[in-house]
């Protein structure tokens, strides 16, 4: 899990400010305005999808856990 | 100073003795049984825990947490219970019961008795940490001797499974996996040695797990899990599912089978330095589904050159996996229902997800649009 900043009061904020540092992220992770079905988005251990989505506040405090499906088992 | 029978008599005079009728009226008592081994052995009333009188004082928490539960205590004949009434009572339980005539005036007016099934004496050598420990005992490991759990995959997740779940002497495991064992298998996967390469890993691994424990029962199936074999494979008869695959098809092929049949899933995956664990308890947490609801494109999956792992890294998760499974087949403790446990090996931290189950999910929530298997497009996620 690697730890990078990233600046924005809500989840699309912070996404966007992530995808214009590293563009690869755009595919991945959040693409076209929209988290990646196969990646999850958790604010303070809450799937930004059962709260308020991309728009989920972001407090200065606040862990954001970008988590893409893994199926490794070897 | 004082006699036995003083010490008895008053003992008696300052605890509450109830007869069976009064203690089976208290209700949600916990009914305790503080008789020796032996005594146990030749039989019990059902659903009482067994507590030797020896041992109260430092397990009867371990039993019953809760004070203001009633306990209803008894011996041969409701003297040694007396004397158990008193201590409770001075370690702050509200209602603590001394059943008057103990088992024996139970079973002499027609009390319905249990009579336990117990570990041969070998077993009760090879179990003997798990016997000392209050919340497995001899029950369960008789439950882990009758489960049956199926692995699949016997590689890096699957070696520390099989290994450990047949130590704990799961009776019987089952094995799905097509590969054969070659030298990169060897920096980590340790159910397969230099004395197997080449072999299949599912009979490297069923010699590593009789060489262990001959009392497990190992299934072998050496092909890869398909829409094809898994209903054939899944009617052996499962308790549980230790899934340890290398691919997002298998992962999905597993998830759907386990909510249509109702068996949990002791989810378990790998990346480099990265490891997640859950379980999937068809119903009543959340399903993979629920997770992520469809694999990623293939363009979009980590490629094989990317890949990777540490070498411990399944050691840790596949051990994780196994504490839920031994947890799950004992029937103890929280599993990991609904909370997916993230491990990081290079900074050792510890992150927890909350995953729900989702109404929308589209196997196991209120209008389920899968209704039957599907292939995915193999591709590369290791």
């Amino acid at each position: 899990m690697r730890e990078v900043d990233a600046t924005g009061s809500t989840v699309r904020e912070l996404l966007e400010d992530l995808v214009s540092r590293i563009p690869a992220l755009g595919s991945r992770v959040y693409g076209e305005g929209e988290i990646q079905p196969f990646v999850n988005v958790y604010v303070d251990g809450e799937d930004v999808r059962t709260r308020e989505g991309l728009e989920t506040v972001v407090r200065d405090t606040s862990t954001v856990i970008l988590l893409p499906a893994m199926a490794g088992g070897r | 100073m004082s006699t036995y029978r003083e010490l008895l008599a008053r003992t008696k005079a300052e605890i509450s003795e109830v007869d069976a009728r009064r203690a089976q009226d208290l209700s949600g008592a916990a009914w305790i049984d503080i008789r020796e081994a032996d005594e146990w052995q030749e039989g019990h009333i059902p659903g009482a825990v067994h507590v030797p009188r020896g041992n109260l004082e430092s397990r009867i928490e371990g039993v019953v947490a809760d004070k203001t539960t009633p306990v209803v205590l008894y011996c041969a004949s409701g003297n040694r219970s007396a004397f158990a009434a008193k201590t409770l009572a001075e370690l702050g339980y509200d209602s603590p019961h001394s059943l008057v005539g103990g088992f024996t005036d139970w079973k002499r007016n027609g009390g319905e008795i249990t009579l336990p099934r117990t570990l041969s004496p070998e077993k009760r050598t090879r179990y003997s940490r798990h016997l000392l420990i209050p919340e497995i005992g001899e029950e369960g490991q008789l439950k882990l001797l009758d489960s049956r759990v199926l692995l699949i995959g016997a590689g890096g997740l699957g070696s520390p499974a099989s290994l450990y779940l047949a130590a704990a002497g799961v009776g019987t495991l089952g094995i799905i996996d097509a590969d054969i064992v070659d030298e990169t298998n060897l920096q980590r996967q340790i159910a397969h040695s230099l004395d197997t390469l080449g072999t299949p890993k599912v009979d490297s691994a069923k010699r590593a797990i009789n060489a262990l424990n001959p009392d497990v029962d190992v299934r072998t199936y050496r092909e890869r899990l398909t829409s094809e074999n898994i209903d054939r494979i899944l009617d052996d008869g499962w308790d549980l599912i230790v899934d340890g695959a290398d691919n997002f098809p298998t992962r999905y092929l597993v998830n759907d089978a386990s909510v249509w049949r109702g068996i949990p899933v002791v989810h378990g995956s790998i990346y480099r330095f990265e490891g997640q664990v859950t379980v999937f308890k068809p119903h009543e947490g959340p399903c993979y589904r629920c997770l992520f609801p469809e694999p990623p494109p293939p363009e979009l999956a980590p490629s094989c050159a990317e890949g990777g792992v540490l070498g411990v890294l399944p050691g840790i998760v596949g051990s994780l996996q196994t504490n839920e499974a031994i947890k799950l087949a004992a029937g103890i403790g929280e599993p990991l229902v609904g909370r997916l446990l993230l491990f990081d090996a290079l900074s050792t931290e510890f992150n927890e997800v909350r995953i729900e189950r989702r109404a929308d999910c589209p196997v196991c929530g209120d209008h389920p649009t899968i209704t039957e298997y599907i292939d995915y497009v193999e591709f590369c996620a290791r």
